[in-house]
């Protein structure tokens, strides 16, 4: 690389106007800082999104009600109330290829929950054992609803750890009574605390037996006979049958609730693992668009270089002069002032990664950041290389105006 | 290039050599027609009022400059027929050029000044530090090597401008009024430095406007006006063989 030859020369001009070159840098140093915290802010987000889209099991499938027409119009989703207990149980059927795997059923509805003086307003899932293991919950305290009290339609309930924690403070839950809309209920057992926000509340809610919650608290509708469900989950065996257990959940249903051909569903089929793939889309379209802010205060940083230069090739133009007369050839000054460039952006480049660094790691020491830096040697080479590029691009002007000087005007400049 | 019988043929040859500058609406004419032939070793003194073109002459002698007219041979050489490049080539070894006002470059150490001109010429860093070294020497700066412009004195920096003019062993050294920006003691100093110059085979040609720096050389041309009025001997006062 000729120009190396240059860069001596380039720093010790550079280091004559320290103040300048430190203010022409700092272009540089905000572009690159800016364009490697945007992307690991971009990355850390998704990698948060995913993991907890994640942390609820990839192969899950929800079901929910669909909408219903009125002459045509629809009138929005979970007005059909189409959805039932039996619909669950005729998916359990051993006959079905390929086998969905476990159905949880539930049915949702806020209701008043009152401890002694404590009265909040929450949401009451009515719901089958199988409800902790299909969403990987783990219990704080006591047990989770069996299947005796299910069946039995016992009047007991489980507390998200939120909630749990709101009711009865430090003292113990398990064993303590509560009343649900005016209904009395034995506390069986707490859930660990999820973490969850946004829509995972389970936190904050109380689960208790389906029958119990449809009857007794809610009185739901009903359809042919059956009582109606707000929601399935679908834990599905095999990940690699996600779709033709979809599939298969989409015809018996279709079926059961005798749609022709031409009718669209009165259900939504909901598929946790395309969560996943949006979620990554918007994290990669994401993080596309904070790196092209970062990009653009990059360019504008480049824009101070070459205004810089400019000034700096007028201010010597005695010495390109000089140089010339003692013999250097237009390529000489044509290097020489591409490399002061190129050292600007090369020094603001590293100043600038080693900022974005010190970001990650000021971020990383609170741990109640909803998102952590997540830098990849990627993004450094390319913030860094575009700096480069625009050290090269925005530095060849200047250069060839110093190039292109007449030696004996040059000298003669005051 | 390489070195040539000297006494082949003049160093330096002006034939009808004319520059017009266009200013504006007006042409100024710098020179009108100079025919001028400087043989090796000579030492000249180029004499005129400003404005008579010595400066221009020079500019052209130095090959930093091309002429508008006429034709100027560098050592045999027509320059008019060399690139932008090859120029550059000759003014980095055949010609040295020591200015008025030094024209250091802020901040570097002498020696790495005098070693300019061989970094240009692409030579190794310590065989060019080393030439530089030793043509601070021979102005009598060796001592002086590490210092910057800005802690030498007005007579230390244009021996240091001349020791970089001479680094790269020109056969032609152009100064102009290089005893401008000097008091008379380090005025003399440094001409009785190109007179030992001279007395070792050096060509040298004195742009002034002051008779006691002609005085020295062998040789005065007076212009006026673009057109050589006077080209004579030096009286010999006995200062160089």
């Amino acid at each position: 690389m000729k120009i190396l030859k240059y860069l001596r020369t380039a720093i010790e001009s550079l280091a004559l106007h320290k103040t300048r070159a430190v203010l022409t840098m700092l272009g540089i140093i905000i572009g690159v800082t800016a364009v490697v915290t945007t992307v690991g802010i971009g990355r850390g987000a998704a990698a948060n999104i995913t993991q907890r889209i994640q942390s609820q099991g990839t192969n899950l499938l929800t079901i929910t009600p669909g909408s219903t027409n009125s002459g045509g119009l629809s009138n929005g989703g979970g007005t059909a109330r189409t959805l039932t207990v039996a619909d669950a149980q005729a998916l359990l059927d051993p006959s079905l290829q390929p086998r969905p795997g476990l159905v949880v059923p539930d049915y949702t509805s806020n209701a008043r929950i009152v401890y002694g003086d404590t009265n909040t307003q929450n949401s009451v899932v009515g719901t089958t054992p199988d409800y902790v293991t299909v969403h990987s919950y783990a219990m704080g305290d006591g047990h989770f609803l069996t299947q005796d009290e299910v069946q039995q339609q016992a009047q007991v309930a489980v507390l998200g750890a939120t909630l749990s924690t709101e009711l009865f403070g430090t003292s113990e839950p398990v064993g303590q009574s509560i009343c649900i809309n005016g209904q009395p209920f034995q506390v069986i057992g707490v859930l660990q605390t999820t973490g969850g926000t946004g829509f995972n509340r389970t936190d904050t809610q109380v689960f208790v037996p389906l029958e119990v919650a449809q009857s007794l608290l809610f009185n739901a509708p009903r359809y042919r006979g059956q009582y109606t469900l707000t929601d399935m989950t679908i834990k599905v065996a095999n990940i690699d049958q996600m779709t033709a257990v979809q599939n298969q959940v989409e015809i018996t249903l279709r079926l059961r609730h005798g749609l022709k051909a031409g009718d669209v569903d009165d259900f939504n089929i909901f598929n946790q693992a395309s969560l996943l793939q949006v979620a990554d889309q918007v994290a990669q379209t994401l993080t596309l668009l904070l790196g092209a802010v970062g990009a653009i205060s990059l360019l504008v940083g480049g824009i101070g270089i070459m205004n810089i230069m400019l000034v700096s090739v007028t201010e010597r133009t005695r010495e390109i002069g000089l140089r010339k007369a003692i013999g250097a050839h237009d390529g000489d000054i044509l290097l020489q002032f591409l490399a002061e460039a190129l050292s600007l952006c090369a020094l603001g480049g590293l100043v600038g990664v080693g900022l974005a660094y010190a970001v990650a790691f000021a971020v990383g020491r609170f741990p109640s950041a909803p998102f952590h830096v997540d830098i990849q040697p990627d993004s450094i080479v390319l913030a860094v290389g575009v700096s480069l590029i625009s050290g090269v691009l925005f530095g060849i002007y200047p250069a060839m105006r110093a190039t292109h000087l007449d030696p004996i005007d040059a000298l003669r400049y005051e | 290039m390489t070195t040539r019988d000297t006494a082949d043929h003049p160093l330096v040859q002006l034939s009808e050599v004319g520059k017009v500058y266009q200013m504006g609406d007006v042409q100024v004419h710098a020179l009108r027609g100079i025919s001028l032939a400087v043989a090796h070793g000579e030492y000249v003194a180029v004499m005129g009022a400003s404005g008579s073109g010595k400066s221009t002459l020079m500019n052209i002698i130095g090959l930093l400059d091309r002429p508008t007219s006429g034709s100027y041979r560098v050592d045999g050489v027509e320059a008019s027929q060399l690139s932008a490049s090859r120029l550059a080539d000759l003014r980095n070894r055949e010609i040295g050029f020591v200015f008025q006002r030094f024209n250091l470059l802020p901040r570097l150490s002498a020696r790495r000044q005098v070693a300019l001109p061989l970094f240009y010429a692409s030579m190794a860093p310590h065989r060019a530090e080393q030439l530089a070294l030793e043509a601070l020497t021979r102005v009598g700066l060796g001592d002086r090597a590490q210092h910057r412009p800005e802690e030498l004195s007005g007579g230390e920096q244009q021996r240091v401008a001349v020791a970089r003019a001479l680094v790269n062993r020109p056969n032609l050294l152009l100064a102009d009024e290089p005893t401008g920006a000097l008091d008379s003691r380090t005025g003399a100093e440094l001409l009785a430095l190109f007179d030992e110059l001279h007395g070792q085979g050096l060509t040298l040609i004195v742009v002034t406007h002051d008779a006691n720096v002609a005085r020295h050389a062998h040789r005065i041309i007076t212009l006026s006006d673009g057109r050589i009025l006077e080209d004579r001997p030096a009286q010999e006062d006995g200062i160089n063989s």
